[in-house]
């Protein structure tokens, strides 16, 4: 455990490796190499550091490293005039939470290592390993970001992930819309850091340490501000907004549909699985300050429920494939922070885990979808694809059967175990999560049966060899041996854009092994991973609650064995843990709890609306296509808005961007007249005065030398009459003169 | 008996006739004459007041006016005879250049 500093380094060693020498020297199979056997590395670290951890007793789970320095002592005042001393370690910290994230950072993110090695195949060698670089960089951050036992440590990853999404979105840099996608990103994340960094400011002055199990413990000694909008209310309000901003919620979601410009893996790896859900990570390490301010946590379930039913709804008609995952991928964000909103922490990581895993599964199919058409993301373009990529189908069927909530895959016991905590919180919230569900299954069947069943939609294709041209939505693509079509760069989106089609291609077809497996596995995981937390109305333990509870809690009370929620629910686990605080108390104490079976009655009433989701999505887009196109026909004005996703892209624009703008030109004019004026009218005044002088230096000092030079010269012309230029006159003048003074000498005597 | 007095009358009077005739004569040569005239009658008058206070110092600065009236001449007749071969004239009236 000592060694968990390596875990984030060593992908950050790829990076670095692969950034320097591998864009100029490496062969792909070596940056591939590279890239994948540092993942490897820190995946079987994190692995051997997660189970040294489960071997510990669950209340000392906690190990931190330190590093080495990073700020040494600096003294800075705090809220109550007290000097406190600035000092920031490189510190690692790994505790449940950040052990739980981990395994899904290093995990997934082996996966998605080795499945680019087959979905990059076509890129040119250089953009290959810089492809590499940048994700073994994303690694490191987003690695560092979970460990990071200090809100700036994190703030490091933190920034530095969003850097890695603005490099890997705009990957595809000579396509415009992809350029600006990164820049969209970048922009709409900054907003979101904003509020971070002043709730970190806040937390500074207000506790003196950035450490945030020194925060949390002395956080749960101040008073729950359950009718006053205090200290901790606001520090949660704006660390929340910055975890708006990472984790696409309203108001900073736009960014995540747009991220799709990127290559698949990376909206596998950072736009689904990992990078957005820091956000909730953050929420979740923050536990204890959440819940000593309900106020914020009631904005952070209305926000989180808003969320999730907003995207659902957009979700329903989108067309292209990686945009109904986004969306699907905003509302599932939406779930984790409703989870976190009512108090339920375990349930939102435990979502944010199995999320991880069948939305990669989800956006890896969805690459392989796209990798077999050569490039079409439209799914109006699609169908029946089911015998062509059979593989890809039945993974993609068992993710998307996750995401559906349908037993007993995973999404089934994380959602339901967040419904069932907000069912106990609030009605409303809860009536809303459950019309997503609806909803969720819904769309992503719609997505299966535009995808994988009807009728071929595609653009022709001969079967076997022969190199005839296409006409359509040729794809400019290589062929390289056996498997792999090239899809040149940039993915677009709209149809009829064949550039060329000079290759031959196919028809649909199987990924490569180097997909395909990372796709079964993933599989394996969203069959497996929901077993972790079989609640106790089915007979589990609810392992992974129990298991994250320590993350969520001061530990400085152990002494004050407090109810925890667990016990009253009258589990049979002997292990009170004595760390439950007062905010704990509290976050529950005006909970009643349903019977078991009660539990199982709205568990059977999700799957309910699971199937009946997918038996809509069945009937519009399987057995009667027509039906969909008559009702979007019928609610065309509901149909318009939903497709141009509540028109909220050209809000911003009308208003922000447009503000920027008017604010930016204003400015300029104020620049052009005001600034610009000052500094022209200095220089009119300097060039004024210099005027007067020169006219003060040519009248007056002039004036004076020339009156002198006149005088002179006009008396010249008296005396030099006198200069006749004859010796004999000065002669006698002398003579004259000698005989005045003598004679003036004589008679004065 | 001769007298201080009568070497006196003497003495200016030469000086005045050397005078006149620097400031009358229009030959350069003449008016160069005349300054001798001068400077004799000034010889004069140094030997006169050396005889009369019996003191030698006279009669040398005497020696020593007449070696550098010597010497005048001579620079002068130069000074004269560079002038005649410019101008081919000794008439002083035409000697002015240094007017204005």
């Amino acid at each position: 455990m000592d060694l968990i500093w390596l875990i984030p380094l060593l992908p950050g060693l790829g990076a670095a490796v692969n950034g320097l020498v591998g864009v100029r020297f490496f062969s792909k199979r070596a940056a591939g190499l590279v890239a994948c056997a540092t993942m490897a590395a820190a995946l079987a670290l994190a692995l051997y550091a997660f189970f040294e951890l489960l071997g510990l007793p669950a209340e000392s789970r906690e190990h931190t490293v330190r590093l080495m320095p990073w700020i040494t002592g600096m003294p800075l005042q705090l809220a109550d005039g007290a000097v406190g001393t600035f000092s920031i370690p490189w510190g690692f910290r790994l505790d449940p939470l950040s052990g739980v994230m981990i395994l899904v950072v290093t995990g997934i993110g082996f996966l998605i290592h080795v499945y680019s090695t087959g979905y990059m195949h076509e890129e040119p060698r250089g953009a290959y390993a810089r492809f590499f670089a940048y994700l073994n960089l994303f690694c490191f951050f987003m690695l560092m970001l979970v460990l990071g036992d200090n809100f700036l440590v994190m703030f490091v990853g933190w920034e530095g992930v969003g850097l890695c999404s603005y490099l890997l979105i705009g990957y595809y840099y000579e396509k415009k819309s992809a350029a600006d996608a990164g820049k969209k990103a970048f922009i709409t994340n900054r907003v979101g850091d904003w509020g971070f960094i002043l709730g970190m400011f806040l937390v500074w002055t207000t506790f003196g340490s950035l450490d945030f199990r020194t925060v949390a413990n002395a956080a749960a000694a101040m008073p729950v501000e359950a009718a006053t909008f205090g200290t901790l209310s606001l520090i949660t309000l704006l660390l929340f907004i910055g975890a708006t901003g990472k984790s696409a919620q309203i108001p900073l979601y736009v960014w995540l549909p747009d991220a799709m410009e990127g290559p698949t893996p990376v909206s596998a790896l950072i736009h689904a699985a990992t990078m957005v859900t820091a956000g909730v990570y953050m929420v979740g390490r923050n536990a204890v300050l959440f819940s000593h301010a309900p106020m914020t946590m009631e904005v952070v379930a209305v926000v989180g429920v808003a969320t999730a039913f907003m995207a659902a709804t957009i979700g329903l008609v989108q067309n292209d494939i990686k945009r109904v995952l986004a969306y699907s991928t905003v509302s599932q964000l939406g779930y984790m922070f409703v989870a976190m909103g009512v108090g339920a922490f375990a349930a939102g990581i435990f979502h944010l885990m199995t999320h991880g895993v069948f939305k990669a599964l989800l956006f890896l199919g969805s690459g392989a979808v796209i990798h077999g058409m050569a490039g079409q993301q439209d799914m109006r373009h699609m169908g029946a694809l089911k015998k062509y990529l059979p593989v890809t189908f039945l993974t993609m069927m068992i993710g998307t059967l996750a995401i559906a909530g349908l037993p007993p895959l995973s999404g089934f016991f994380s959602k339901d175990e967040i419904l069932y905590k907000t069912f106990l919180h609030n009605k409303v919230i809860w009536t809303a999560a459950a019309a997503t569900a609806l909803m969720t299954a819904f769309y992503m069947f719609r997505l299966m049966s535009m995808t994988f069943y009807g009728t071929y939609r595609g653009p022709a294709f001969e079967h076997g060899g022969g190199h005839g041209r296409k006409n359509g939505h040729g794809h400019d693509h290589d062929h390289v041996q056996g498997q792999g079509h090239g899809h040149g760069h940039g993915h677009d989106h709209d149809q009829g854009h064949g550039h060329g089609a000079h290759g031959t291609w196919h028809g649909p077809h199987e990924a490569p092994k180097s997909m395909t497996v990372p796709l079964m596995l993933l599989a394996a995981g969203a069959i497996v991973a929901g077993f972790v937390g079989v609640p106790a109305a089915l007979g589990g333990g609810n392992a992974i609650e129990h298991f994250l509870e320590p993350s969520f809690v001061a530990h400085a009370t152990h002494t004050v064995p407090a109810l925890s929620e667990h016990t009253i629910a009258g589990e049979s686990k002997g292990e009170v843990v004595g760390h439950a605080t007062a905010a704990a108390e509290d976050a529950h104490a005006g909970e009643h709890h349903l019977s078991v079976a009660g539990e199982i009655g709205l568990m059977a009433f999700s799957v309910l609306l699971a199937l009946v989701g997918i038996a809509t999505a069945w009937r519009f887009y399987v057995r009667a296509p027509e039906i969909a196109d008559r009702l979007a026909a019928r609610w065309a004005g509901a149909h318009r808005v939903l497709s141009n996703k509540y028109y909220v892209d050209e809000l911003y624009d009308a208003t922000v961007i447009r503000g920027t703008m008017a604010g930016a030109d204003g400015l300029w004019v104020v620049d052009a007249k005001v600034v610009d004026g000052a500094v022209n009218g200095t220089g009119w005044v300097t060039v004024f005065s210099s005027w007067i002088s020169h006219l003060i230096d040519k009248y007056v000092v002039d004036g004076l030398l020339n009156v002198v030079g006149a005088v002179f010269e006009e008396g010249s012309y008296l005396f030099r009459r006198a200069q006749t230029g004859l010796i004999q006159n000065y002669a006698l003048v002398m003579l004259f003169g000698v005989f005045a003074f003598v004679s003036v000498y004589l008679f004065m005597r | 008996m001769i007298t201080p007095t009568h070497y006196l009358a003497l003495s200016a009077a030469l000086f005045m006739i050397g005078a006149i005739g620097v400031l009358t004569r229009r030959n350069i040569i003449i008016i160069l004459m005349s300054i001798e005239l001068m400077l004799n009658a000034v010889n004069i008058n140094f030997v006169v007041f050396s005889h009369q206070i019996q003191n030698v110092v006279g009669q040398v600065f005497a020696v020593f006016v007449i070696c550098v009236a010597a010497a005048e001449a001579a620079v002068g007749l130069a000074i004269i005879l560079a002038f005649y071969r410019n101008k081919e004239t000794v008439n002083i009236d035409d000697m002015t250049l240094l007017r204005w």
